[in-house]
């Protein structure tokens, strides 16, 4: 008899990432650094964003325009892009110094490096999509960059709906798949261990 | 005493940790929020800018008509202006894809708005159908005559443009009809097309953009190309800080000088982006992070067990 799908995708899941280190109770002695804490600090500041984006999608594009809470959200969601910004910049630097990707990690640190640009142009879309006069002058200023490569028909700086749907709804999603990638990939071969003396910093 | 292994283990809550750091990163941009809110400067339309300054406002509409205009020699995606195009050598990515966004700015500008107007215009109406009508030659004289005077002319509080003497064929009609209609408000939705759901401002941000009154906005807030601009929010709010390399070469010659500067900026970033994805496989290159000696700091208390075993 055929296996069925579903066992297949049970049991490769429960081989490659056992909940014991999906969700584990302990980790490796050497992990003491605050260094550790900039992952989670861009995980963190990430679910603060997706948070507060989903308040001012709820609400409309020209709500946190014409309220006070409405900008105040507004507020929120752009000091937790620049925070995830700021962790993310961290813990790329930390994971570089510490060469991470050893051991059967480098496809580890090129989900990490596609989740950064994801999320360089998630931020781009969502200012220039902000429909005020910085929006306005963004888009302005990027669409002979998309353009000179050739791109500018399909990613249109100057067309507002394309860049707030693309905001809204697919690059939060790439960016959330990337994340969750990357999440899976740490826990299933664990933290990095310390560099030894000789040990060869390929993948 | 045993050595230090990479196997050795402590009691760790990883829920905790992040259910934590989500209280933390929020009451912090909370705070954020509070102390510093954000910036909210409305958005500048095309009425605001034939009120604030006419004269910018007329002499861009001419180029438009004209075909002298930025957008109007843009090349693709608008218009299929010859070696309009960026290019390094033989390469122009811009003629690989096209004319995707077709822009005609004599058209979409200044005519097709106008003949909406002249509806209930009859003088408006005639002046359109004597520029329309003429020949090509006859449109440059007048064009070129009109744009040689505009630098001397006037406008009045009524809105019309009050032109030096001269042979200008039907344009001060027609321009002036534009002025009043950019004023009232009526231009900014023609410019939006004919969609009930006004999503796309590639028409109303082409022709701002084409003007010297949007682009001394943009550089007295200091969001200028050759001022770091997208790495600044307005009045001073942060803006996109981690695009720090991408604008970066646009302070620099050759990427500052070259009229391709925009596509050697995305060729120069463009091993940077390949680089940092693929580190961990180039020999050599990915070892030089560690030349620094910080993971040495970041595992101190490993290293120094293990040192302490050794002696």
């Amino acid at each position: 008899m055929r296996r069925s799908w579903t066992t297949a995708v049970r049991e490769r899941i429960e081989t490659e990432l056992p909940l014991e280190n999906a969700l584990p109770d302990r980790q490796p002695a050497f992990v003491r650094s605050t260094v550790y804490l900039f992952g989670v600090g861009t995980l963190a500041s990430l679910l603060t964003v997706i948070g507060s984006g989903l308040v001012l999608a709820i609400f409309g594009p020209g709500w946190w325009h014409t309220t006070t809470v409405g900008a105040f959200v507004n507020s929120v969601h752009l000091f937790s892009v620049q925070l995830m910004f700021l962790f993310l910049a961290l813990h790329f630097f930390a994971q570089l110094v510490m060469a991470t990707w050893r051991r059967g990690r480098g496809v580890t640190w090129m989900i990490g490096a596609f989740s950064f640009f994801a999320a360089i142009v998630a931020a781009f879309t969502g200012y220039a999509s902000q429909t005020n006069f910085e929006a306005q002058w963004i888009a302005v200023s990027a669409k002979d960059g998309f353009n000179a490569i050739g791109v500018g028909s399909l990613f249109n700086t100057l067309n507002t709906g394309q860049m707030l749907a693309l905001h809204v709804a697919v690059l939060p999603a790439a960016l959330s798949l990337l994340v969750a990638w990357h999440v899976v990939l740490v826990r299933r071969r664990g933290v990095s261990p310390p560099i030894e003396d000789g040990e060869e910093m390929r993948p | 005493m045993t050595a230090p292994s990479p196997t050795d283990e402590r009691p760790y809550d990883l829920v905790k940790e992040i259910m934590f750091a989500v209280v933390v990163i929020t009451a912090l941009a909370v705070i954020l929020a509070v102390l510093f809110g954000s910036p909210d400067e409305r958005a500048k339309t095309i009425a605001d800018w034939a009120r604030a300054d006419g004269i910018d406002f007329v002499s861009t509409a001419l180029a438009e008509l004209d075909g002298t205009s930025g957008t109007a020699t843009y090349g693709p995606p608008y218009n299929s202006t010859p070696n309009a195009a960026q290019s390094l050598g033989p390469m122009a990515p811009a003629e690989w894809t096209g004319v995707g966004i077709p822009v005609d700015t004599a058209t979409d500008f200044v005519l097709d708005p106008l003949s909406k107007l002249a509806v209930t215009d009859p003088a408006l109406m005639d002046a359109l159908t004597t520029y329309e009508s003429a020949p090509a030659d006859q449109q440059s004289v007048w064009t070129a005559a009109y744009g040689s005077s505009l630098p001397d002319a006037q406008i009045s509080d009524s809105g019309t443009i009050e032109m030096p003497a001269g042979k200008y064929g039907p344009l001060p009609t027609i321009f002036t009809g534009l002025l009043r209609l950019a004023r009232s408000g009526g231009l900014d939705p023609s410019l939006l097309g004919d969609n009930y759901f006004p999503l796309d401002s590639t028409k109303p941000l082409l022709f701002l953009s084409d003007g010297e009154w949007f682009a001394s906005l943009g550089e007295g807030a200091g969001l200028g190309g050759d001022q770091w601009g997208i790495m600044n929010g307005v009045a001073d709010w942060p803006g996109q800080t981690w695009l720090w390399l991408y604008t970066f070469w646009y302070q620099i010659p050759p990427w500052s000088t070259s009229p391709s500067g925009d596509l050697l900026v995305y060729l120069t970033m463009l091993p940077f982006v390949v680089l940092t994805a693929a580190l961990p496989w180039i020999p050599g290159v990915r070892t030089l992070p560690t030349k620094l000696g910080l993971h040495r700091l970041i595992w101190k208390d490993h290293y120094a067990a293990q040192q302490r075993q050794q002696d």
